[in-house]
């Protein structure tokens, strides 16, 4: 399968790791990437804030230019944050025709067009819908018996539910759990896997931020959770890289593993966790290579 | 619809019971009640109260989702009671069993009753909600245009049920936040083009650490409002006018975190995240990182900052080197910016008002 690639920024900047991993269990999936190395960030509803008119038209840009690409089925994308702010724009640049017309315009310059209704997935959607739990379940190599994964959802991708178009026949607020499941690990559930994960007022209050981040850890913490698994870059910075500051502000430890959506599904097809980037964690994923040794060594 | 031709069933409600004057500890009671699928949680709660136990305590009045009393939580999901079928909450339930809890975020008065004055109220009257009239009142009525009457009318259309303050994720970490009611009521008066209050008004909420900019954008209040009110869409219109409209400089880096944002975005098409938290602390510019500001922040992150450095997770250069698009595209991105932060007045589509004309 085909698809027009925007994998953001942060992926390609404080996260690497996710893209690399991506890179890595795409063929594995049978899925071409073409990227969309023109596209410029989404905004991460940031530039909405500041001018909805401009986020809406530097996303329309990005449907536009995935729209080109020859052959591709859909637009994927790697980050919930990403896929929550563009759902916002594409909600109003396909709610009315003339708006439409209005930003193709802006386009205009470039030679750009955005045609109504693009299909626009998070990899998390992509996998479940496109390639489907079956097909999954038969790629996995290495199932992550005993690995016990806590979800973490955040917000972007599961509400509001009616853009996102989650629904009875789409429980994609409930797809990280099927994605476990399907890998042969086992769903950790706990108080905090839907809530803000904090990033959006680190600079704001700090504070707040951080108590969230050190909440749903602990939480994590409590229920048992080896690692949580989260397909937003976004709170994998709150959630790892502030994790050492989080431990501060909720008093107490937490060395809790987070773990990028592609990392746990590239270690169920049976990379191993330094080809998957897991190294450069600011919390060592220590549960999850010991996990892996252990696994590998009862094979042998 | 609901089909009202269905023939009374048993549902089991589960009530978190509680009263602080008895000493004890909350806890869950079953009651089995027998009535048709369409009828509400608000009905099998007051069935089960008539019945079974006549200190059940429920505050409701109207029956008809108008009066906002009966604000609960269904299954952990915020609702008005009475505009809640018993078929459509039993989808929801686990175990076939039907979860009633008072709402979050406010104290517990008795079972499902809590106490809205003690947060909610107090937080509406924190934004001055009343209109303060432009001088001179003109003899007869304002003239007010369509469009604008009807974006206030959303945040009118609060029934004052408190389910968006039970769910606020920003309030549950930090109670003193005035949260998605209030504020969705503060838009109501700074977008009313009769008021005369509008800057000071942003200028007063941009300046509370726990005003405007301590949302933290999780959509949760959208989801909650049983009227379409979209709370926190309110608060971003605010934000937009307090910094744009404006150009208020709050001490909480509201403004000075979305130009950072924005400028980064102009400036290189990609975010920089090493720059973003600096200029967000010292201001828009390369020099924003040698501000006081951004020092303290800088060193408060060490612990963060140097297992980030050891990981290899950030390197000096990642750090130090924005990565970019290439210059054609970079040239496309700043012609976008240049036109539309050029026009006269911002351009803004409200669904709201304009209404969807391709749904």
């Amino acid at each position: 399968m085909k698809v027009a690639y925007w994998p953001g920024c942060v992926s390609r900047g404080f996260t690497p790791e996710l893209h690399g991993s991506m890179a890595r269990i795409a063929p594995l999936l049978d899925l071409e990437l073409v990227e969309l190395d023109r596209a410029c960030c989404s905004g991460a509803g940031v530039i909405a804030e500041h001018n909805q008119e401009l986020a809406d038209t530097l996303n329309a840009r990005t449907f536009a230019l995935a729209q080109q690409v020859q052959g591709a089925e859909l637009m994927m994308n790697i980050c919930s944050t990403c896929q929550g702010a563009q759902s916002e724009c594409q909600e109003r640049l396909d709610s009315s025709a003339d708006y439409r017309a209005h930003v193709n315009g802006t386009l205009a310059g470039e030679g750009l067009t955005y045609e109504k209704g693009i299909t626009n997935k998070n990899f998390l959607w992509l996998l479940v819908e496109e390639i489907g739990l079956e097909k999954l379940r038969s790629l996995v190599k290495r199932p992550l018996t005993n690995l016990k994964v806590g979800p973490f959802y955040g917000c972007y991708i599961v509400r509001p539910r009616p853009r996102l178009g989650i629904d009875s026949e789409h429980p994609r607020d409930h797809y990280l759990h099927q994605v476990i499941d399907a890998l042969g690990g086992t769903v950790i559930e706990y108080a905090g896997m839907r809530k803000c994960c904090g990033f959006p007022i680190i600079t704001m209050n700090k504070q707040a931020s951080l108590k969230q981040a050190g909440r749903h850890l602990g939480d994590a913490v409590d229920a048992e959770a080896d690692c949580l698994v989260t397909p937003c870059p976004l709170c994998h910075l709150n959630l790892d890289l502030q994790q050492p500051l989080a431990e501060r502000v909720v008093g107490r430890e937490l060395e809790m593993p987070v773990l990028h959506l592609p990392q746990l599904v590239g270690l169920a097809l049976g990379l191993e966790p330094k080809e998957l980037g897991m190294s450069r964690h600011v919390v060592r994923p220590t549960s999850v290579i010991d996990w892996s040794t252990a696994i590998v060594a009862a094979t042998a | 619809m609901a089909d009202t031709h269905k023939p009374p069933q048993d549902f089991t409600i589960r009530m978190r019971r509680y009263d602080p004057e008895s000493g004890e500890a909350p806890y869950w009671e079953d009651h089995t009640v027998e009535l048709a699928p369409h009828r509400s949680v608000l009905e099998a709660i007051l069935q089960a109260r008539d019945r079974f136990d006549g200190s059940i305590a429920i505050r409701c009045s109207c029956r008809q989702a108008i009066c906002g009393s009966c604000g609960v939580r269904v299954n952990g999901e915020p609702a008005l009671a009475c505009h809640t079928h018993l078929d459509a909450a039993l989808q929801g339930a686990k175990d076939g069993v039907i979860e009633v809890e008072p709402m979050g975020n406010m104290p517990v008065i008795k079972d499902l009753i809590v106490d809205m004055d003690a947060v909610h109220w107090k937080k509406v009257q924190r934004v001055t909600p009343w209109l303060i009239n432009k001088q001179p009142v003109p003899e007869r009525e304002y003239l007010v245009s369509h469009d604008a009457m009807v974006d206030v009318t959303q945040s009118m259309a609060c029934i004052q049920c408190g389910a968006c303050v039970s769910d606020c994720l920003a309030m549950e970490v930090d109670p003193g936040f005035i949260g998605p009611a209030a504020l969705a009521k503060a838009y109501r008066f700074v977008g009313d083009p009769r008021d005369d209050q509008q800057f000071e008004r942003l200028n007063d909420l941009a300046q509370d650490p726990q005003g405007i900019f301590d949302c933290t954008h999780c959509f949760k209040c959208v989801e909650a409002c049983p009227k379409d009110v979209n709370p926190m869409g309110q608060i971003m219109r605010l934000r937009r006018i307090a910094t744009n409209d404006h150009h208020i400089v709050d001490q909480n880096n509201g403004e000075r975190h979305e130009a950072a944002f924005t400028g980064l975005i102009k400036d290189n098409g990609l975010l920089w995240e090493a720059e973003l938290l600096p200029r967000s602390y010292g201001g828009a510019s390369w020099f924003g990182k040698f501000h006081p500001a951004a020092g303290k922040e800088l060193l408060s992150s060490l612990p963060s900052i140097i297992r980030a450095l050891i990981r290899g997770k950030v390197t000096p250069m990642g750090a130090l080197k924005p990565h970019k698009i290439a210059k054609s595209d970079l040239q496309s991105v700043q012609s976008i910016y240049r036109e539309i932060e050029g026009r006269p007045e911002r351009y803004e589509l409200n669904l709201y008002v304009s209404g969807e004309d391709e749904p």
